[in-house]
């Protein structure tokens, strides 16, 4: 799972170091794109319920689990949403992979290959669809998202300044800051 | 026991819509002016279809979900569950769609129990069409609903106000015109289960077809009388493009080399698994 880290109020960019990708619990990530308090938000609440689900189930939420819970969250602010596009990626307790994505009211697509979301979105499914290939060994898969995550920001004037990358292997997660375009 | 276990705590709020952003999204879409607009729902264009044949309903629908012009899912389920014996597929906004007609199979479940009798397709209407009126339109979901019950076969169809009627074909979502015109060139009483699966099929692909806003697959989903199902994801894909993709010859340069992405910082955690003793058993 990855992101770039821009914060920016229309054409200023504000900070460069914001984090988009959270971690839910060891092999659950969450990734938020949209407006900045909303994602903060969120954010809060998810843990806020992941925390008392682990309180509650003495047990780790599986990522389709979970998954359910930030869509009926979302859909509950059907009239008043929370301005932000989800990306839900995990491994499950068989460690196998899990990617879903939602639009702002909790309309969940679970996919097998890849899920986008942000103001370059198109860009990135042009990436995705022209790099990605099934089964690829977890430092391809980093080198495959990188270039699609680099080149899709390269041509958005909103999105950019610095990217982080989240590989989630069954052994233990490597974080990645990439170093990208400055503008 | 269980008062504790789930207490609630002071941040839980009451099931159902909350209305606590409607203020400050509302000044926020005067503000957003320039720069990127804010994002939208997720729509289903959608073509969506229901009839009746002799011996159950056949319930068709399309696989493509829009965002705008752009594409969110080549290949969602519009054709969703509500009972065994019942059915319905449903057109307009994603996610109504989706969590209106998981919330009416929740409460014909629990009626199921309460009235220990299988659930009649009008008593889903009913339930589908009191919600959606109370909310007057707002919540986007235009539904073809389908099954068969102690009284027969029956199709409904359900419009985002909440209007129903009842007929024994239908067609919703922006390809029916397209679906439309096929029923009513060659749809007759009584034809047997081949026949109408063949002609909800070819009403569906009038929509995939000619109609933007469907696209990709076919799923069909038939339920007769003597209450067997047969669900079928992918009845007919005219646009799977596995062939095609399998044709493409990547050139070298799409294969990145590993090392290529400029990396400023890496760090590996981890993950630390519990510590494990074996005691060994006394078998002796």
């Amino acid at each position: 799972i990855a992101s770039d880290t821009r914060l920016g109020i229309n054409f200023q960019t504000v900070a460069t170091d914001f984090k988009k990708v959270f971690k839910m619990n060891d092999k659950l990530y969450v990734g938020l794109a949209g407006l900045a308090t909303d994602v903060q938000t969120l954010d809060q609440l998810l843990r806020f319920r992941n925390e008392l689900y682990e309180l509650r189930e003495e047990r780790k939420m599986k990522p389709e689990t979970f998954s359910n819970l930030l869509s009926t969250m979302l859909y509950e602010k059907r009239f008043g949403p929370y301005f932000c596009e989800p990306i839900v990626a995990g491994l499950d307790s068989k460690n196998k992979p899990f990617l879903s994505g939602m639009d702002l009211i909790g309309a969940t697509v679970i996919a097998d290959d890849f899920v986008v979301s942000g103001s370059c979105a198109e860009n990135l499914f042009g990436m995705c669809e022209s790099l990605y290939k099934p089964d690829l060994e977890p430092e391809e898969l980093f080198e495959t998202i990188s270039q699609c995550l680099l080149a899709a920001v390269d041509r958005d004037a909103l999105s950019g300044w610095g990217g982080v990358v989240h590989v989630i292997k069954p052994e233990g997660v490597i974080s990645r800051e990439l170093k990208g375009r400055q503008d | 026991m269980s008062e504790y276990s789930h207490a609630r705590t002071p941040m839980e709020e009451p099931a159902g819509f909350s209305f606590e952003n409607t203020m400050r999204n509302e000044m926020l879409q005067r503000a957003a002016t320039s720069g990127r607009p804010l994002p939208s729902a997720t729509k289903t264009g959608t073509t969506i279809v229901g009839m009746i044949f002799d011996g159950g309903v056949v319930l068709g629908a399309d696989t493509r979900a829009t965002n705008d012009t752009t594409i969110a899912e080549k290949n969602c389920e519009k054709i969703h569950y509500i009972a065994d014996n019942i059915y319905c597929c449903g057109a307009g906004t994603a996610a109504d769609t989706e969590k209106t007609t998981d919330l009416i199979s929740s409460q014909l479940e629990l009626l199921r129990m309460n009235s220990k009798s299988q659930p009649r397709v009008v008593t889903a209407c009913t339930l589908l069409k009191r919600m959606l009126f109370r909310y007057q339109g707002h919540i986007s979901a235009a539904l073809v609903l389908g099954g068969c019950d102690v009284n027969g076969p029956h199709i409904f169809n359900i419009a985002p106000h909440g209007s129903t009627f009842s007929q024994p074909y239908t067609t919703m979502g922006s390809g029916s015109l397209a679906a439309m015109a096929v029923f009513e060139t060659e749809w007759r009483e009584n034809m047997d289960e081949r026949a109408a699966t063949e002609l909800v099929k070819k009403a569906i692909l009038a929509g995939v077809f000619n109609d933007l806003g469907s696209g990709s697959n076919c799923d069909t989903t038939v339920i007769r009388v003597d209450g067997t199902v047969t669900v079928t994801r992918g009845a007919v894909t005219p646009n799977d493009p596995l062939k095609l993709r399998s044709m493409i010859n990547r050139s070298s340069k799409m294969t990145i080399p590993l090392g290529a992405t400029p990396v400023i910082s890496s760090t590996y955690t981890p993950f630390t698994l519990a510590d494990v003793t074996v005691t060994e058993m006394e078998t002796e």
